[in-house]
């Protein structure tokens, strides 16, 4: 410890007065207490915050349309006839898709992490998974529109009309011309972006599995897939289900790699194939040409949906995986 | 009795298989992505690019505007979130701990920690925006220390929770009130821990695009100004991959290329700082 980062009051208030001293002490110590407490709240003014500044921004539109906002799917700035139902379906509906494929795809690769990588390859290919969430979203953006947007409009596309679209029933889910942009594509760039959280929750939770339990299934002479399933998978389900709702909260709020590539159509169309638009893309690409009014408003009031769908889902999140660490700490 | 064996071990075998497969898939992405942006990107790298302002299409333009105007309002971001996230995360970790107020504090900071980054850009524009009557850097580095600030209280709380409560113990014993055991002792612990969290809350600022199309806007020209509009590398390939001309296209190649080198050499830095404390101990 070097004398000039020691306490400067002590120092300086040596030749003085004990008392002044100490109350000086007393002061910066109280001081730095407040200051953290200050801190603390200020974390906790920025959500409150967040909901009021976006609930005061949407009231014009609120009002004018009531509940109907949220079941009206015409967006005609031209009209001000605004309505939340196309941005609110396509957000689920993309979210789905990425959910469907991204989820068990990234608990492959927590299993595979956790259970049958070679020691020497597990740190590499963690790291390399975890880079796959450091890369910004609008990189992902950028790649979707220039390579994988022509992939899907060249190949899976014309695959899945061809294939699936001509079963009844299930067909008007694929059915339309391969654009390329759309619904589906962004699902799929989703999933590739949550994987990552997907694989690293799921192998914090699976590691929290005392391992004496997987010793004793492998001891009795259970299979790799069998402690998986029949050990690991339930003992840490909460966990497991928390990580997913995480996920869930990425996949709802991501913009700009899906403003890249679902092609910003602001109706409804049966097939996921076709254009479409989810509430945080409807904001990226319309705010900066909306007047200030009912236009805006609205845009806000969708910025106020959004936010109350993924706090509803982070905040299941974080109990469930509280509830995980509980057990844990036992 | 039938024979369960073979049945279980093609079972098993396939659902090996469909592990080495996702991990497969996965990586296969980041090989994709990498690869798309080393064949894209290396290619616009030169002197241009960081001499010379954004131009309008036919003219030999750079990117030096929008890298000043990245690492500007980064800056601005950082140096609000750095010392609040710190000293909030110190509060949680020191005075808090098991306290209701503290619980309250560490769930709205994951909530805050996860919240959909456009989502914090409208509340900035409403907050810092609307009231100023013009968009500029300053609301851009609010929002991004908006958004950065969670991973700070987060890191500096988890690193100050791994300090031995025997050194606090020994410090106090000396007669050391509260805030210089923190300040003295804790803190410099857990230094390298405070400063991976803060690189990164630098990597996660420096590819955020969505909240600054509210608040910063972009400009065309060079500004340090930072009550005006200003550009900003992730905001520039925002537009210029849209440009339906080549040498913009090119160039949001280049800073995709910047941009992405930036963040991940900031997190495999952090990384390995971590790695290295973790094995020190």
């Amino acid at each position: 410890m070097t004398a000039t980062s020691m306490p400067v009051t002590m120092s300086k208030t040596a030749p003085m007065d004990r008392a002044q001293a100490l109350g000086r002490l007393k002061f910066a110590d109280s001081s730095f207490r407040v200051m953290t407490l200050g801190a603390a709240l200020v974390v906790l003014a920025l959500l409150v915050g967040v909901a009021v500044s976006l609930f005061i921004g949407a009231w014009p539109a609120f009002s004018h349309f009531g509940i109907g906002f949220l079941f009206s799917d015409s967006w005609s700035p031209p009209k001000e006839r605004f309505g939340a139902a196309a941005a609110i379906y396509g957000t689920v509906v993309t979210a789905i898709i990425a959910m469907v494929i991204g989820v068990p795809v990234g608990m492959g690769i927590a299993v595979f992490l956790t259970e049958l990588c070679p020691p020497t390859l597990r740190r590499p290919i963690g790291i390399a998974i975890e880079l796959l969430a450091g890369i910004p979203s609008i990189i992902y953006g950028i790649w979707g529109v220039y390579y994988f947007k022509p992939f899907m409009q060249a190949y899976l596309q014309p695959f899945l009309i061809s294939t699936l679209g001509a079963i009844p029933g299930v067909g008007a889910l694929f059915a339309g011309p391969p654009l390329g942009y759309g619904i589906f594509t962004a699902g799929l760039v989703l999933a590739v972006m949550i994987l990552p959280f997907v694989t690293a929750i799921s192998r914090d939770v699976f590691e929290t599995v005392p391992t004496v339990l997987k010793e004793a299934a492998y001891g009795v002479g259970a299979t790799t897939f069998e402690v998986v399933g029949s050990i690991v998978i339930p003992y840490t389900r909460v966990g497991v289900i928390g990580g997913v709702m995480l996920a869930l909260g990425r996949a709802l709020g991501e913009t700009m790699a899906v403003t890249f590539v679902i092609g910003n159509a602001t109706h409804i169309s049966t097939s996921i194939l076709s254009q479409g638009t989810t509430i945080s893309a409807m904001i990226a690409n319309q705010f900066a040409d909306a007047d200030p009014g009912l236009f805006t408003s609205s845009l806000l009031a969708l910025g106020f949906i959004l936010f109350i769908i993924t706090f509803l889902v982070l905040a299941a999140a974080r109990f469930m995986l509280s509830r995980l660490e509980v057990k844990a700490g036992r | 009795m039938a024979n369960l064996y073979p049945g279980r071990k093609r079972r098993n075998a396939i659902w090996t298989v469909l592990a080495y497969a996702a991990t497969a898939f996965g990586l296969l992405w980041l090989g994709l992505i990498l690869g798309a942006l080393i064949w894209n990107g290396v290619g616009g790298l030169s002197l241009d690019v960081f001499t010379k302002m954004t131009a309008p299409p036919g003219v030999v333009g750079g990117l030096l505007n929008s890298i000043v105007g990245s690492l500007i309002v980064t800056a601005i971001g950082l140096a609000i979130s750095a010392p609040l996230g710190i000293l909030a995360g110190t509060y949680l970790a020191e005075y808090g701990r098991y306290g209701k107020l503290a619980n309250v504090i560490r769930f709205v900071n994951d909530i805050l920690l996860s919240a959909p980054s456009i989502v914090v850009g409208l509340f900035v524009y409403q907050f810092c925006v609307v009231p100023f009557g013009h968009f500029s850097a300053l609301a851009g580095g609010v929002a991004l220390a908006v958004i950065s600030t969670p991973i700070i209280v987060r890191t500096t709380e988890d690193m100050l929770s791994l300090v031995p409560n025997t050194l606090r113990e020994a410090a106090s014993s000396l007669g050391m009130p509260r805030s210089l055991v923190i300040q003295q002792v804790a803190y410099r612990a857990v230094r390298s821990g405070l400063i991976t969290g803060i690189l990164l809350a630098i990597a996660r600022m420096t590819g955020e695009t969505a909240p600054l199309i509210f608040t910063e806007l972009g400009n065309s020209l060079f500004t340090a100004d930072p009550t005006g509009p200003m550009s900003s590398l992730p905001l520039i390939i925002y537009e210029f991959a849209r440009s339906p001309y080549p040498e913009q296209q090119k160039l949001a190649w280049t800073g995709a290329l910047i941009v992405t080198a930036a963040v991940l050499s900031l997190s495999i830095f952090a990384r390995v700082m971590s790695a290295q404390r973790g094995a020190g101990k």
